[in-house]
């Protein structure tokens, strides 16, 4: 008898947790030969709020730690994608990728975490100043993460899309909302597997399904989101994205190219602040006036 | 079964007996609460009830002068950006900082003080200390007094105690309201938990009310379905109104909202005011305001706008 497969329900990445959409909704996307890849969920505008719930919980502690921890965590999550190499490699596939290109992204994705995973204990150090006053004040500059990102994957990406739209921004301590792609989802959602296992802190990367232009008013008008990142917006998007982002002055990076296997410092930078800070030079310290 | 009913000699009279609770009709009639939706414009009318039925509280052994001025100031004004909300209908605060509180809310204020008493929260002290605590309290202008019942006279069944010292406090008030704290999540049982609202109620209490907040399960839909049973059944038999507070546990518009559809489909829409039912809450109160910030201006809110309370 000829056995009839089971089509998986992929589930969002919320809080550490895999809950079902809030609203019920799921939709079928097709990929190579028109086969359908699985039940996916649609979220709604509830479940992005409760996402940001649980990115906002999670920001504290994750831009706590030491930058060190974060760079393990990251390298770690690198190591989780190798072992699940296989599984990656056929969810492209089955998108439509050929077996070599999919092979050759998903490699790519890992050396993309181990390339973040080695920027966040340095970027500080080499990004950051001593800036030169005119007074017996030292003044740094130094950079801290904005918070909540809220990240729209590239709708044509598989995974290396998703992995360099999302390390740069853990990478500086921030949290992360990710909307996957909607024709191109599996590895989004699969990601959330591999972060579950991975040491990474419930929260800090939540990750979501479904339909771009009804989130996306939300996404961009959402108080407690800090920053978006994106880099496929049309510019109907993007002027609304500039117009609706001024309720709490977000920042929006709005990528002109797509994020396709992207490695670059300054990506980290994008969604930190610098702030300065001054402190006095104790006369004692300063060698008693002769400094 | 004697035994069980009369808890030995110690009630031979059957003076504190209750009815029995049905545990698992209990739950699953709570949880019904939880699947109803409120939208629009009952939604907006029930969060701004919600506001003016919060005990705004702080009760921490780091409390200072400053911090209740600063819940003073925020009870009576939630949020000034937006017009028209109602101020909370008390602070709670401990004894100690009663005059404090009396001192920050202005002359005109409709925000009364609530002040717990009775060796809150373990009520773990002397009879005459709690009394006199109580009547300081009242001295220094508290408007209410919260107080704790004995758990442990309770649960070892001298209900007699426990009914004797509210009725002492009750003398102590001086015709200031009082609240009774249960502590439910110490008292085991839904049937203790009758019992005891039942002593209470008889005893002269105010309010009943359902934890202090010290303690890990405070105020659930269950155990305050079984205490608004005990208010209703009371008030079948005398005509007499008893209100009712939950506390501890309440942090989140949503559930608040619950509670008060819970009250209304249990007591009715007389109890749906500030004199009736309260919320013991600290948290709550900005949740609140951020779903009616996010009514009004058709955006989902940040914590980062709405003060610190």
């Amino acid at each position: 008898m000829k056995r009839l497969e089971v089509l998986k329900t992929y589930k969002l990445y919320i809080g550490g947790e895999f809950p079902r959409t809030e609203s019920g909704r799921y939709y079928t996307p097709t990929g190579r030969n028109d086969a359908q890849l699985g039940n996916i969920c649609l979220s709604s505008r509830k479940d992005f709020r409760n996402a940001v719930v649980a990115a906002r919980s999670a920001v504290g502690g994750w831009a706590g730690r030491s930058a060190f921890n974060r760079s393990q965590i990251l390298y770690r999550i690198g190591e989780m994608l190798e072992g699940r190499k296989a599984q990656f490699v056929d969810e492209l596939y089955r998108q439509g990728v050929s077996q070599a290109a999919a092979k050759k992204e998903v490699e790519e994705a890992i050396d993309i975490c181990v390339y973040y995973a080695g920027w966040c204990d340095k970027y500080q150090q080499v990004f950051s100043a001593v800036n030169p006053v005119a007074s017996s004040h030292f003044n740094f500059s130094v950079y801290e993460p904005v918070g909540v990102v809220a990240a729209i994957a590239p709708e044509s990406s598989g995974l290396s899309g998703v992995i360099s739209t999302v390390m740069p921004i853990i990478a500086g301590g921030n949290s992360c909302v990710l909307l996957a792609s909607e024709k191109r989802p599996l590895c989004s959602i699969t990601l959330g597997e591999v972060l579950a296992t991975s040491d990474l802190p419930g929260g800090v990367v939540n990750i979501l399904t479904g339909n771009r232009e009804e989130l996306f008013s939300n996404i961009i008008s959402h108080k407690d989101v800090n920053a978006l990142v994106a880099s496929d917006l049309s510019d109907v998007d993007r002027a609304s994205a500039q117009t609706e982002s001024v309720h709490n002055l977000k920042r929006l990076i709005l990528h002109k190219d797509e994020l396709l296997g992207a490695e670059s410092p300054y990506l980290i930078l994008d969604t930190q602040e610098v702030k300065t800070t001054w402190h006095p030079i104790e006369a004692s310290i300063a060698g008693g006036g002769k400094y | 079964m004697k035994n069980l009913k009369t808890n030995g000699s110690k009630d031979p009279l059957g003076l504190f007996s209750s009815p029995p609770v049905d545990q698992v009709g209990i739950t699953e009639r709570a949880k019904r609460f939880t699947t109803r939706s409120l939208k629009t414009d009952c939604k907006s009318d029930g969060l701004r009830m919600i506001l003016s039925m919060i005990d705004l509280t702080t009760l921490e052994g780091a409390d200072t002068p400053r911090k209740v001025r600063q819940l003073c100031y925020k009870a009576e004004h939630l949020h000034d950006s937006i017009p028209d909300l109602p101020s909370t209908a008390a602070v709670c605060v401990y004894p100690t900082l009663v005059k404090v509180a009396k001192d920050a809310l202005s002359e005109s204020s409709t925000v009364k003080i609530a002040s717990v008493a009775t060796a809150f929260p373990a009520g773990q002290g002397h009879l005459d200390h709690k009394l006199e605590e109580t009547r300081r309290a009242v001295e220094d202008g508290a408007d209410e007094i919260d107080m704790v019942i004995s758990r442990g006279k309770f649960l070892s069944g001298d209900y007699a105690y426990v009914s004797d010292e509210i009725a002492q406090v009750k003398e102590a008030c001086q015709g200031a309201r009082l609240k009774v704290i249960l502590e439910t999540g110490e008292l085991g049982t839904l049937d203790a938990v009758r019992r005891a609202s039942d002593i209470a109620i008889r005893s002269g209490a105010d309010f009943i009310k359902t934890s202090t907040g010290k303690i890990s399960p405070a105020a659930t839909l269950p155990i305050t379905l079984v205490m608004l049973l005990a208010i209703r059944d009371h008030y079948f038999a005398t005509g007499e109104m008893i209100g009712m507070k939950p506390a501890g546990g309440i942090s989140k518009s949503k559930l608040a909202l619950q509670y008060l559809l819970m009250v209304k489909e249990t007591l009715g829409d007389a109890w749906l005011d500030n004199e009736w039912f309260r919320f013991g809450a600290s948290s709550l109160a900005n949740d609140v305001l951020m779903q009616v910030a996010k009514q009004e201006e058709g955006v989902y809110q940040a914590a980062q706008y709405f003060s610190k309370d």
